[in-house]
């Protein structure tokens, strides 16, 4: 791994609902190239956290920076562009579209021909369509998809279409990877292969990637370190084993559950 | 799009073209087959055009009549006050059609849903109202005397152009980047497509051709009024679209040349006329909510704006 470096920095971001503080004075340092999880139980904000790292929400307070340039209160689109690409809780795929296109349309916005090149036709447009479907297709074999890629994308299986949604988002090439809730619906087993896949899109990719997750085992196996969000606060943060002693991660929980 | 099969179909509608010229300049054909021939290219630009805004982005417009009747007036000030040749008319009519599109495109197209439904709406009534107050292109009256220049080779080649730039822009990355805000907005925006943008693209090339479909309009029937561009006008042009398949060129044209015909050969019957209609489009959206060739269900649309916004799955297992 490179020298460590600063991906992801937020600062002291808070965001109220009305009354409500669904994440306050949040900070998190995310390094180049880590694996980082983020728990917490339902309701913490781990989602609104999600939404502000993305662009979904506009921070009420604070400061988001990647890779060292201010992303707060930037429109969705643009935090793409400047290298997070996320995935959702609830399946977002692109319902009526192809497998295949589903992925290219992650790759809209490196297209460099124009709208008015395609209309007429210019060279450009053939040229960088058969990039884009190349690109695409090369992507869905590294996902075992490419055998599906004709196929309408909500016709795919569940654990496909997890698996779709986690190719599209690293079509868009980020450099940071959201996930979030990634096993949520999986069998025990489709919840190893996923754990697989993330590390080894880590290491494939050499890209950062933060996970929000319930599935403790999980969390626990693979990631470096970890995030505890509860009543919108950061309450724990460290490796697994120091998480997992730690009386105030049991408390939240154990206040959750008994 | 340049392969076998696109020159396939640009030489059968060229012969399609011929054959009609042929028989149009002989005298076998009679003004009434004429008329309906020509009625059915414009309003195929129109609906075509709207599928773009309806049915490939997802953006519920019921005000392209409202575009149109700018394409008419503009037009036809061009050719009956200027003296402008009816290429440069049209061309106009156009412009200015596209820049409505913006101008009304960028504050409404925050909406969803219903919501921007009845945005545009209002914006067609609105027009309809400034055009019948407005004395220079004669108020309640209209226009009268516009030189008849549309003729059916203006009709075949202007669809033929809106048909080929509607599919292109479709069949590209612009055009994925369009049914992407249809199929899931927010998802569309975290790929990095600027939803905002792509909704004002699909908006102002639609009201561009809906401005043409006008031009064509002004200059075959002598006369336009503002009540020919009311709210039924777009409610018309919105259900060849529903019926032939949001989402399919193809089925758009299909739906769009039978209810013309089906309407056309009606006319003898005015009473029954809307009741069939109407029993039509109920039986449609009972049995075959997608349109004749379409891809995607009209009920979606509908549903998609305001309450599921952010919850619920599109992905129906």
């Amino acid at each position: 791994m490179a020298a460590q470096q600063l991906l992801l920095n937020v600062d002291n971001v808070s965001r109220v609902f009305g009354g409500l503080k669904a994440v306050s004075d949040v900070n998190m340092q995310i390094q180049d190239g880590e694996l980082v999880g983020l728990i917490g139980p339902n309701g913490a904000g781990k989602t609104t956290l999600f939404n502000l790292l993305t662009g979904v929400y506009e921070p009420s307070g604070g400061k988001i920076h990647l890779s060292g340039e201010s992303v707060g209160g930037l429109r969705p689109y643009q935090i793409t562009k400047r290298g997070a690409a996320r995935t959702f809780q609830n399946i977002r795929l692109f319902g009526d579209m192809t497998v295949l296109e589903n992925v290219m349309v992650a790759y809209h916005m490196h297209a460099r021909h124009s709208l008015f090149t395609s209309i007429f036709r210019l060279p450009g447009h053939f040229k960088g369509e058969a990039e884009m479907r190349e690109k695409a297709v090369e992507f869905l074999k590294i996902f075992n998809l490419d055998g599906k890629k004709d196929e309408i994308a909500k016709n795919l299986p569940y654990g496909e279409q997890r698996r779709l949604e986690i190719a599209r988002a690293l079509a868009a090439r980020p450099k940071l990877l959201l996930l979030d809730e990634p096993a949520a619906g999986m069998n025990p087993q489709e919840t190893v292969d996923l754990m697989n896949l993330i590390r080894w899109i880590r290491d494939e990719f050499k890209i950062t990637i933060l996970l929000i997750e319930h599935d403790m085992g999980l969390v626990m196996g693979v990631c470096e370190r970890i995030y505890v969000l509860d009543h919108g606060q950061i309450i724990a943060s460290g490796t697994p084993e120091e998480i997992r002693t730690n009386p105030h991660v049991i408390e939240a929980y154990l206040g959750q559950e008994v | 799009m340049f392969n076998k099969k696109f020159f396939l179909y640009l030489v059968l509608s060229l012969v399609f073209y011929g054959v009609v010229q042929f028989l149009i300049t002989g005298m076998w054909l009679n003004d009434f087959y004429v008329d309906t021939l020509v009625l059915i290219g414009i309003n195929i630009i129109l609906a075509v055009s709207l599928n773009l805004i309806n049915g490939f982005t997802g953006q519920f417009s019921i005000g392209h009549a409202g575009f149109m009747s700018i394409g008419a007036y503009v037009s036809a000030i061009m050719t009956y006050n200027f003296q402008m040749s009816f290429p440069v008319a049209l061309l106009a009519g156009c412009v200015a059609a596209a820049l409505a599109g913006l101008v009304i495109g960028l504050p409404t197209l925050r909406l969803k849903g219903d919501y921007l439904a009845i945005a545009t709406l209002g914006f067609g009534e609105i027009i309809r109202i400034v055009w019948l107050n407005t004395e220079y292109v004669g108020g309640a009256s209209g226009m009268n005397g516009i030189d008849k220049l549309t003729n059916w080779t203006w009709t075949f080649f202007l669809v033929l152009i809106t048909i080929l730039v509607i599919q292109n822009i479709v069949k590209s990355t612009h055009g994925r980047a369009m049914i992407s805000v249809r199929e899931n907005e927010i998802a569309a925006e975290a790929m990095g497509v600027n939803v905002t943008k792509y909704k004002v693209y699909a908006f102002v090339v639609g009201a561009f051709f809906a401005g043409l479909a006008g031009g064509l309009t002004a200059h075959y029937f002598y006369i336009i009024q503002p009540t020919s561009f009311n709210f039924m006008k777009s409610f018309e042009i919105l259900v060849f679209v529903v019926l032939g398949g949001l989402g399919s060129t193809g089925g758009v044209v299909l739906g769009t040349i039978l209810l013309t015909l089906l309407f056309t050969y009606l006319q003898e019957y005015p009473e029954l006329r809307m009741i069939i209609y109407s029993l039509i489009l109920i039986f449609t959206m009972i049995f075959r909510p997608q349109g004749l060739l379409g891809g995607f269900s009209a009920k979606k649309m509908v549903k998609k704006g305001g309450s599921s916004q952010d919850g619920s799955s599109t992905t129906s297992a």
